[in-house]
This record gives structure tokens, sequence and C-alpha cells, in this order.
């Protein structure tokens, strides 16, 4: 059962040294020896080798996230001409560290009108979608933990799971906070799922394939050259998907306090923050491995390595469309959601499928080509849509509409009152 | 400049609207009964000559044997003020004055300001609750007979 | 087909981030529209009004601090331009420079903290508030050189102000002039042409003017709504009369507006305190013969004064005693608030907010 794993160097180096496998990958076994468990004991070795599989790989992603945090914080106090963290650890690298201790130990709070049942699972819910994307991502060649032939289907459908664990934690706090947030955070979730799955369809016609790594092996030339107007439509849609500003409505503490999780203390808090950040961290890599050519890279670096130094700029980004943006209003982001995104991401569905019509099996010149097309298609399409969209300001009734901005002029003699 | 409207000037006006109405007048201000005070307000903010736009400010003391209410008013259009003073609870029984609400929306918050700190009641203020302090509250702190 | 909806009744406050302080909103919302408001004020209320009758003439200056206390300069100086039209006192025309500045100073120190801090109710991650402050900190640090305080700085005295300005000031005052116009225009690069903050703030939370005027709304408020009415221009109060600026006015009285003209406002304060800078003369800062302790002849004053969030004035009522008899705050903050329900009403909660973070209100001030 665990033969197509094989493929797997992660995999392989640990299960071909505990099993004895006649898999031909496995021949000579591993360099333990030739398999530690007695024959029959295969299903044993594949059960182990996945568990420290797994293990290895949360904790490598919950550990980026203490990295991430730390990052994030830094950043933002120098976008915002501050310091930021630097008491604990050279840089201030520990932190995160020393938050995550404090977390812990806090108290742990239910609030008594709460429905406890619902209060207390929906931080486990949250994290489920958020550790189950982590299986399908390819890390680098050969670094994955799952190459499912749906993997982006799976990816769309898992994170959409979140959604529950919002509502629950708003509904479970009985905190009107809370609700409001959680409904924010629905009607956006589910709006934004259509632009982020239409926005992948070029890809996939591109690929011809659903799986994360044969979309990584397709991409001779990076698909944010090829599709740049589904990589803006995703790149947008996942900001708001994983909440975080200019999307950041369901938790706006200026609005909200803290929004669904308004009423969480201690590690449950905790592990609502992890989520969102290890979906930061996921929808980058997401984001690497669709449109970044994933771990390809020249080879004095590993494909790990490409994997990672790519995904720094993707959160820089983040995090800076974080510092220098003001939250847009819940309705504005709806409206742009169905207006503004999913017209764009129709627009590259249909020029994709034109262009893979006219070159079925692109080589590298006409995939060159369909970079030009597609660039123009991004100037063109983005400026009609904003030009429709934009200066109209986006609803809010009784809005005065105008292109210049007005300016207040120096004043001469009282214009008088009840005139 | 500002343009300050003398008692006399003001309380010549007033006299205009209703004759009765100014019971005393100094340099700065005027003093008129509290009766006459719904209709000289509207036609204070109403007159062409006058035009008191707005309630600048709603002040009253308490003199002891009296409590006063006073009326800063300007005029925007005509870059003028006017002190209009009304003398009520003669006795420091039960100190009532007609609101002027209808006639300057400003005036809602800063009666229910006078009432809640100093007692003084406005006579037809739709929401005569207190406002700075909490509902239940003894007496009314800015009387020179509260006790602390 | 219509969806029958259930009023939802949420307390914005008093604990909440967005109320500048501890006032509460009683908000009945459906779903994310504002259906009705209620607004609860006194969380703060410290009584400063019956203090000041315990306290001289010149003990109250540091009350009048701690009622608006982003802006204490402004607050001084209206209280002490009331206790010198009470006690017929002629101030020293150094004294009236320095108050100037120091007016003109916190002005733009309280429009940066109005703008930072809406531009947090909208968002915006602290980045444009930790620009503003940084600004602040250059005025804050102006006025510890000036009288050792930054932000309860009881300067001003009547006839003057407690005490000159050192020499270190004048470098670096003119350091901030030359600085800072640079500085506005950063904000406005990153907040003016914004295109979220242009969707979020136009044409919402629009009062017209009769209103305003109507229900006693002064300051930056009423200036977005095209009438140009400023204190310093229309009744000049201490040497305004020799400065010249602009009165910036919009008429659209909707929430960019009030934005735009505080923002044109620090400007044409950094224009006044040129001038102000260019006419100081030498002498002294307050007149010595003016007693601690002042025995106004009986008699009451009110002078209104142009404060950074609307006409600020003090009423005082002398007994002839060595304490007000009776001292009355016009306190701008609170009478913007007055059609505050009337402002949000029908909006999304998200833009009542907004619409809340533009009127600029301090509780301190509201409440005192």
């Amino acid at each position: 059962m665990g033969t197509n794993f094989l493929d797997n160097s992660f995999f392989r180096n640990i299960y071909c040294n505990l099993s004895k496998s006649d898999d031909i990958r496995c021949s000579g076994g591993g360099w333990l020896g030739d398999g530690i468990l007695p024959a029959g004991f295969e299903w044993l070795a594949f059960l182990i080798t996945a568990v420290v599989m797994a293990m290895v790989l949360i904790n490598l992603v919950l550990g980026s996230v203490l990295i991430f945090i730390w990052a994030e914080r830094r950043l933002l106090g120098r976008f915002q001409s501050r310091s930021g963290p630097n008491r604990w650890g050279p840089y201030g690298t520990l932190t995160p560290v020393a938050d995550a201790i404090k977390t812990m130990f806090k108290e742990d709070i239910v609030p008594t009108a709460a429905d406890r049942w619902v209060f207390n699972a929906a931080p486990i819910v949250m994290m489920v979608p958020a550790t189950m994307v982590l299986a399908v991502i390819p890390w680098g060649t050969g670094t994955f933990l799952a190459d499912l032939n749906i993997g982006i289907l799976f990816i769309i459908a898992i994170t959409s799971l979140s959604t529950f664990a919002i509502v629950m934690a708003g509904w479970g706090s009985q905190n009107r906070y809370a609700m409001f947030g959680a409904m924010r955070a629905v009607a956006m979730l589910i709006s934004y799922e259509i632009p982020m799955a239409l926005s992948l369809l070029g890809v996939l016609m591109l690929a011809g394939s659903l799986s994360l790594v044969s979309v990584v092996n397709a991409q001779d030339v990076p698909f944010i050259l090829v599709q740049p107007l589904g990589f803006l439509v995703f790149f947008i849609a996942s900001i708001a998907e994983i909440n975080r500003a200019p999307f950041d409505v369901a938790e706006a503490e200026s609005e909200l306090g803290a929004g669904y999780h308004s009423d969480y203390s201690g590690m449950k808090f905790g592990l609502f923050l992890n989520a969102e950040f290890m979906a930061t961290i996921l929808s980058a890599a997401v984001i690497v491995a669709v449109f970044l050519s994933g771990g390809r890279g020249w080879s004095f670096i590993p494909s790990q390595g490409w994997f990672i130094i790519k995904m720094i700029p993707v959160l820089f980004f983040i995090v800076w469309t974080r510092a220098a943006w003001p939250r847009m209003r819940i309705d504005q982001i709806l409206t742009f959601a169905w207006k503004g995104l999913i017209i764009l991401a129709f627009i590259n569905v249909a020029v994709s499928a034109i262009l893979s019509f006219v070159w079925p099996d692109p080589t590298m010149r006409e995939l060159w080509f369909m970079v030009a097309i597609n660039f123009g298609v991004l100037i063109v399409s983005v400026m009609a849509v904003g030009a429709w969209f934009g200066p109209q300001g986006a609803s809010a009734p009784n809005m005065s509409h105008g292109d210049a901005l007005p300016r207040p002029r120096p004043a001469g003699q009282p214009s008088g009152g009840d005139s | 400049m500002n343009v300050a409207m003398s008692g006399s000037e003001l309380a010549d006006a007033i006299r205009e609207i209703d004759s009765e109405a100014v019971t005393d007048q100094s340099d700065d201000a005027v003093w008129i009964t509290a009766e006459s005070w719904p209709d000289v307000a509207a036609s204070l903010r109403d007159s062409e000559a006058l035009s008191f736009e707005m309630l600048s400010l709603l002040t009253t003391v308490d003199y002891i044997d009296h409590f006063e209410v006073i009326y800063h008013l300007l005029s925007l259009s005509k870059n003028r003020t006017g002190v209009v003073k009304i003398r009520c609870g003669e006795g420091r029984i039960d100190p009532t004055v007609p609101t002027a609400i209808n006639v300057w929306r400003g005036a809602d918050l800063q009666e229910r300001e006078a009432y809640d700190l100093m007692g003084v009641k406005f006579e037809g203020h739709p929401n005569m609750k207190r406002l700075m302090l909490w509902e239940g509250f003894e007496g009314h702190p800015l009387r020179k007979d509260y006790l602390r | 087909m219509t969806l029958k909806s259930e009023p939802v009744i949420v307390n914005v406050g008093p604990q909440h981030p967005s109320t500048h302080g501890v006032m509460r909103l009683r908000v009945a919302f459906d779903g994310e529209l504002v259906t009705d408001a209620e607004m609860i004020i006194g969380y703060l209320h410290r009584g400063s009004e019956k203090l000041a009758e315990e306290r001289t003439f010149t003990q109250v200056v540091t009350l009048t601090d701690r009622m608006d206390y982003v802006a204490a300069m402004t607050n001084n100086q209206a209280y002490i331009l009331a206790v010198e039209k009470l006690a017929g006192i002629e101030p020293t025309p150094r004294g009236v420079w320095l108050r100037m500045i120091s007016a003109e100073l916190q002005r733009i120190a309280s429009h940066l903290i109005a703008i930072g801090f809406l531009m947090q109710d909208l968002g915006a991650m602290g980045t444009p508030l930790m620009y503003t402050m940084r600004e602040r900190e250059d005025i804050m640090d102006m006025f510890e050189l000036m009288c050792g305080a930054r932000i309860t700085n009881s300067y001003h005295r009547p006839s003057g102000v407690f005490q000159d300005a050192p020499p270190e000031l004048w470098p670096r005052l003119e350091a901030f002039l030359v600085e800072m116009p640079g500085r506005i225009d950063e904000y406005e690069q990153l907040i003016s042409g914004n295109e979220i903050i242009l969707s979020r703030m136009r044409g919402i939370g629009i009062i017209s003017p009769e209103d305003m005027i109507n229900a006693s709304i002064t300051g930056p408020m009423l200036r977005a709504g095209g009438v140009d009415w400023d204190i310093r221009h229309q009744q000049p109060y201490e040497y305004y009369d020799r400065v010249e600026f602009d009165r910036p006015i919009m008429d659209e009285s909707d929430n960019y507006a009030r934005y735009l003209v505080r923002v044109y406002e620090m400007r044409e304060s950094l224009k006044i305190l040129r001038q102000c800078i260019d006419q100081i003369e030498p002498g002294p800062a307050r007149d010595p013969e003016v007693p601690f302790v002042i025995r106004p002849p009986k008699g009451d004053a009110y002078v209104p004064i142009e404060g950074p969030k609307g006409e600020l004035g003090f009423y005082l009522v002398s007994d002839g005693g060595i304490s007000p008899y009776r001292c009355k705050v016009r306190p701008p903050s609170l009478l913007n608030l007055t059609l505050l329900r009337e402002m949000v009403i029908g909006l999304p909660m998200a833009a009542m907010i907004v619409t809340f973070g533009t009127v600029d209100i301090n509780m301190g001030e509201v409440d005192r």
C-alpha cells in the first residue's frame, strides 16, 4: 500500500530502513541495513514512517510560524518607523517563544453563557484544515507527504472548512461581536472561494493536471508570467481567505474588538492565532507551488531551499499590504469579489482556454508568446474593470462620485448660516 | 472683529419681540422672564436683524437665592454674540426654564448636563435624563449646597 | 422575498478600541446597518467644574489641562483669556506670542492625533498612527523645553506664560517648521489618495451645514461643511489679527472632508507659527506685577477661542474672591456629538466607527 509513496525520497529513506520491502526502489535497503522490522510488518513500517513524516512537517511549519511571527513584527516595526520586538534573544528572535509560553500558561476562560462544546471544539476545527493542506504541498523535488491527483481541488475544499470553525467560534461564544465577526467571515470566505477556484483554472489548463507535483513540473516558465491575471486574482483571494489586511473584517479590531475569537483566551486563542499564521504560510506555499514554479531553480541550492527563498517575498508582500493599507468594509469586500475579481477570473479562464486551444501542447517559445498575450490581457482587463468599478467607489449609499480629489479652498467671507 | 451686542441693544431688540420679556439689563447681558423664552428664542434665531443661528453656550449658575440660566448666542452671518440670562428658582425652589431644543438643537446635551449637574429642569425637553452621572444619583453636584 | 430580521443591540464601549476613551454607544443593528444609536457618557466625569470652585484662579489652570488632554495648551489659553478678561489683566507681548506658538503647536499635535486614530479606526494597522505620533513626539519635546511637561502643560498664566521659552527651543522649532510640510505630504501620499480610504470615507456621515450650526457644532467639522467660521479669523483673540492664514473649507461635509480639512489646517498652523517666530519680540514672558492669587472684581466673562476641535471657551463668574464662583467650559467635543445619532443611522458598522472617529472627540473633554 505504501509503494506509490516510494517516489518520495523522504519517505523512501525511512521506509526502506524499516521494512524488508522487495520494491526495486528500495533495493539494498536503507543505510541502516536491510530492514529492521521482520518480514510481514511492512504495514508497521508504513505507519511509523507516515507518523514521523507528519510530525516532522507539522513541527517544521509550526516552527516557521514562530519565525514568521517574529519577522512580521520586526517588519511592521520597520514599516512604522519603530524598532519592533528586540528584547528577547538576538534581534528579539525569542519574542514569539516567550509569547507562546505566556499563551500556554494563561487562564483558559470559558464564558458562562457559551455553548461549551461548540466553543471548545472551534479552535481544533480551525487547526484541521491548516494542518491538512500541508500534506499536498510539494516542498521540493520529492519532498511531499502525498501527491494527490486532485491536489488543488483538495486544497480548495479543505481550506473552506475553516469557515465552520469561525462560525462555531462566533456562535459558541454567545457574544455579539463574535457573531458579527463570524457572519462577516462566512460571507467573505464563501465569496472569495469562487474567484480563488476560478483563477486556478487557467493553471490547470496549462498543466493538464490537478496534482500540485505535476503543476510544478509543468512550469518551465513560472506560471506567474504565463498567468499574471490568474496570479493577481489568486493572490488577492488568498489574502482574503486567510483573513489578513485589507480583508481582516472578521477580526476587525477597531470595530469588533477581536471578532470571532473575542472570548477565547489561553491556548485556545493560541490555536486560532497559530492556525491563522499557518494559513498565511501555507497560502504563500501554494502560491509558490502553483505560480512560482515551486522548488525549481538552479541546482546549487537544493529545491527545498528554492521553495523557501521564493516564499519569502510572497510573505513579505502580505506583511507589506497589512502595514500599508487600511481595512475594507465588508460590503465593499463582497462587491469587490463579485463584481471585480470574478469577472477578472472569468476573463482569465476565457483567454487561457483560447490559448490552450491554439497551442494545446505549448513549447517554450509558445509559452513566451502566451506570456506576452496574457500580460496584455492583464493590463487591459484590470484597467477596464478598474474604470468600471474603481472610481465609483465600492457600494455605499448616497456616495458622491468624482475623479479629482476635492481640495479645501481658501475662503473669503462667511457663507452664512440658515440660508 | 468680535461684535458683542451690548445689553441695551439686545434688550431693545427683545422688547420688540415681547414687550414684557425684559426684566433687567447690564452692559453685556439681558435678563428676560422664563415664560417669554420660547417665543423670544425663536425670534432671536429667525429675525433678519439678529439671526442668532447658534446657541454657543448654555450655562447655569447657582446664586444661592436663585439660579440663573445663561445663553451665549452667536450669529455666524452677522458675526455677533449676545448674552441672554434667565432668573429662575427663586428661593431655590424648583428651578424651571422652558427648553430651547426646538429652536437650537445644540441645547440638547447642554440642557441635559445642566439638569444633571445643577438641577435646573428644562420643560419640554424630550429626554430630560442625567447625562454625566448615573441614574439614581442623589443631588446635583454643582449646586452650592451639595455636600461631598 | 423579504427576510425578516431582528434588531441586535450591541454595546459599543465603554471598553472598545474605537470609542476614543470610555464612551458607550448602545447601537441597534439590523444586520450590519445601524438602526438606532444612543450615546451614554460620563465614565470619565471627574467634576472638574466643581473642583475649579475650590481652587484659586491660577490653580485652575492645572484642571484645564486634564479636560482635553491631547490639547492642553489651547485649554490653558482659553481659560487664561477668560481670566484676563475677568480681571482686566493686560498680557505682555512676548507672553502672547509664546501662547500663540504653543497653541498652534498644540493644534497640530491634536490634529495629528485625530488623523492617526482615525486611520486606526479605518483599520490601517498603526502605520499612519505611528507616523503621526512620531511628529507629535517632536511637538511634545518642544513643550518639554518650554515648560517641562509634555501633556499636562499648565504653561499659560494670567499676563503671559509662566516662564520664557529657552533659547534651545528656537532651532528646534525652526527644524520642525522646515521638516513638517514634507511630513504632511507624506501622510497625504499614504492616506489621501488611497482607494480604500476614499471609498470608505467619501459620502459617508454627511450632515448639512444648517443642521450643524443649529446643533452648535463648530471647528473643523463645521468648516468641512462649507461654513467659513474660524474664531481666529472672525473674532480674533490674542494676536491672531497680526498673522495671515487661510481657512480650509470644504463643501462635502462628509468624513473625507473632515479629514482633509484637518490636514490642511496643520499647514495653516505652520504658516502661523512661522509668522509668530518672525514677529516675536523680546521682553518679559509675564507681568511680574500680577500676583499669583488674583481677586477679579465681581462679574462674569466668556472668551471663545478656536480650539483644535471647535469653539472652546470658559465662562467664569467671580464673586470677588480668590477662586471662580462658577467655571463652565464650552466643550466642543461634547457639542460636536449632538448629531451623532443622526449621522450614524443607516450606516454599516464600520462606517459608524469611522464617522465617530472623524468627529474627533476627546473623552476627557466630553465628560470633564
